[in-house]
């Protein structure tokens, strides 16, 4: 079907195409473009929407929010000079911006380490021959594509402290669960167990590695005598090394942006009981779109961005220790 | 056969192998119960009762099948509108976004230019960067273009690529022999009809993935409508239901009638082009290509 699909659309380009490369050629000879000039040109033009995109929509504005942090910019004003003011203020003056790193950072450590083991159990126990192994895995996979407000909303109602279905759940063991999204203990854990619901979305990362191992080695292992926990350290543990790398690399980056859970779970991005759930971004946010203090938002978008770059080279520099690669891997 | 030194049949490796599996199975069937329960509690919340949602201990099942609710929350907000909004935005970008970054993939993939493997690291290293870094010079951008409060903010730069899907594509058609395209350009083909006659149809698979995660990502977007819509005739569902819920308040069986009904197409998506979805991932973790 593609293959003749392809051919027929091969013959039918066939005599148009001629004609066209006779008068390409006509025209890049007077215009003295080589071949190898042309490839150049047509390579550019490819790609130009990205080059476009790249330029204005991310480089430019990330120099444009550099120049703008220095300044008290509010979007209609000019902007002043005003040196390391914002950032001064961040460290000194802001209490808010205190609690919104400690708020993002405690939900970084707690939802990175979390999602990866969740993710990677998971994927062992999917990993087996098992009847209706298909119809688990879609079960499992399919929260991962869920997502927005709506979820959002089942979220608040299953974690309702009188009668939503976690705490009813809970008092069937007899646990006198907590009032979640009201008590400001519990706020950042109620957005952990919303998180561990999608899980399944990494899974499936691994799976397709774990899938790739052959059960050959695994069977080599059996005939040594070796036990699973010994054949997942060895064996299945190196194999997915580099997706672990790759899981962490992306998800710490994820969970610095949470913004949207706390946004809409709490009253319109007010930060929640006791400010618990005010995040970094949402910090941002009301700087930039509540008070239009672009300056300052700049600046802490800025410390954010540094911030992510450091972790990320930070986790590169330590991936090297234990990230296991194959021979010839990539292409 | 059976020897009296054979082992008894609990000593047996092939016994030990069933109940291990045996053990999995329930504990994947506990797990899987735990993961569809949260969608059984919306669907029965929203055909309840507002008194039985708040009896305790709340009930499994409705007493009475109200699907008057979902009516009734339809009407309380102009859904049908926002509903099309939403199929409006995320029809055009899915189509830009297929288009555009199978061009630049392409490019990426076939055309050999000068600077192309520098570029395309810095394609990858700005998957890196935090969304939110851009987001307000982004919006001072758009805000000067006088964009704000028209659709052009949420469209526009999906006409512009995203490295991701970039990434996904140029993977998918590094798999595909350069000799094809070498032989086309023998045929005397440009570029561009190499992509569209030959390319376009080999890569469909993935370009199904690309149109499924755009189309889902359009969908659920809520941040892009919250920022740079304001008129709520223009509004889509996310934002929309964000509004709703100030109007309703927790009237729990409203929330719930329109929280199924705004995930519903995506469900039937997912189960539909299940296989697209988990291909997305896999080429995206680097197995294939």
């Amino acid at each position: 079907m593609k293959s003749s699909d392809t051919t027929l659309a091969h013959t039918k380009g066939g005599s148009k195409v001629m004609q066209e490369q006779k008068a390409a050629e006509t025209v890049g000879r007077t215009k003295g473009l080589s071949k190898k000039a042309k490839e150049n040109l047509a390579g550019y033009l490819f790609i130009s929407p990205w080059i476009i995109g790249f330029l204005g929509l991310t480089l430019g504005p990330l120099l444009f929010s550099l120049a703008a942090s220095f300044t008290d910019y509010n979007i209609t004003s000019k902007m002043n000079f005003i040196g390391l003011e914002n950032y001064k203020r961040m460290f000194t003056m802001d209490d808010l911006f205190r609690t919104s790193l400690f708020n993002t950072i405690y939900y970084v450590i707690f939802s990175v380490p979390l999602t990866t083991a969740g993710a990677i159990l998971l994927a062992v126990l999917l990993n087996q021959k098992i009847k209706g192994m298909k119809f688990f895995r879609t079960i499992y996979y399919l929260p991962a594509v869920l997502s927005g407000v709506a979820v959002y909303f089942l979220w608040m109602q299953l974690l309702s402290p009188s009668t939503g279905l976690v705490n009813t759940m809970l008092a069937w063991i007899g646990i006198d669960g907590p009032a979640w999204l009201f008590d400001p203990e519990w706020t950042k854990p109620a957005l952990l167990l919303m998180k561990m619901w999608s899980v399944g979305g990494g899974m499936l990362l691994y799976l397709a590695i774990m899938q790739g191992v052959s059960a050959q080695m695994y069977e080599a292992a059996d005939i040594e005598g070796a036990s699973p926990w010994q054949k997942f350290y060895h064996i299945t543990l190196p194999m997915i090394s580099p997706i672990i790398f790759f899981d962490v690399i992306t998800s710490t980056i994820g969970a610095f942006q949470i913004f949207q859970e706390a946004y809409v779970m709490t009253e319109n991005g007010s930060g929640g009981p006791g400010n618990s759930l005010l995040f970094y971004n949402l910090h941002m946010w009301n700087n930039a779109f509540e008070v239009f203090d672009m300056g300052y938002a700049s600046a802490m978008a800025w410390l954010l961005f540094i911030i992510v770059m450091i972790l990320t080279t930070v986790n590169m520099k330590l991936g090297k220790r234990w990230v296991h690669y194959e021979g010839g891997d990539s292409k | 056969m059976n020897s009296t030194t054979a082992p008894k049949f609990y000593e047996t490796k092939k016994f030990r192998e069933n109940v291990r599996l045996t053990f999995v199975t329930l504990l994947l069937l506990a797990g899987s119960t735990l993961i569809l329960m949260p969608l059984w509690w919306m669907i029965s919340t929203s055909l309840k009762s507002p008194a039985e949602i708040a009896q305790y201990p709340p009930s499994f099942f409705p007493e009475k099948l109200n699907f008057s609710n979902y009516v009734e929350a339809w009407q309380t907000a102009p859904f049908t509108r926002w509903a099309l909004n939403t199929l409006f935005l995320a029809t055009v970008g899915t189509i830009g976004s297929v288009l555009v970054n199978s061009l630049v993939a392409y490019g990426f993939a076939k055309i050999r230019f000068k600077g192309r493997n520098a570029l395309f690291v810095i394609v990858l290293s700005t998957m890196l960067i935090p969304g939110f870094v851009t987001m307000v010079p982004q919006y001072i951008l758009f805000s000067k273009l006088g964009w704000v409060n028209t659709y052009l903010p949420l469209l526009v730069p999906a006409f512009l690529g995203s490295a991701f899907f970039i990434f996904l594509l140029r993977q998918f058609m590094m798999g595909i022999p350069n000799e094809l395209v070498e032989a086309a350009v023998l045929d005397g083909a440009g570029h561009l009809q190499i992509w569209w006659h030959i390319m376009l149809p080999l890569t469909k698979p993935a370009l199904i993935t690309v149109a499924i995660f755009t189309f889902n990502g359009a969908w659920n977007d809520l941040l892009g409508p919250l920022l740079y819509i304001n008129d709520e005739s223009m509004y889509t569902l996310q934002i929309g239901l964000q509004t709703f819920k100030g109007t309703v308040q927790t009237q729990w069986h409203y929330l719930m009638a329109m929280s199924v009904s705004v995930l519903l197409p995506v469900i039937l998506l997912f189960f539909f082009f299940q296989k697209y979805f988990i291909e997305g991932s896999n080429i995206s973790s680097g197995t294939k290509g």
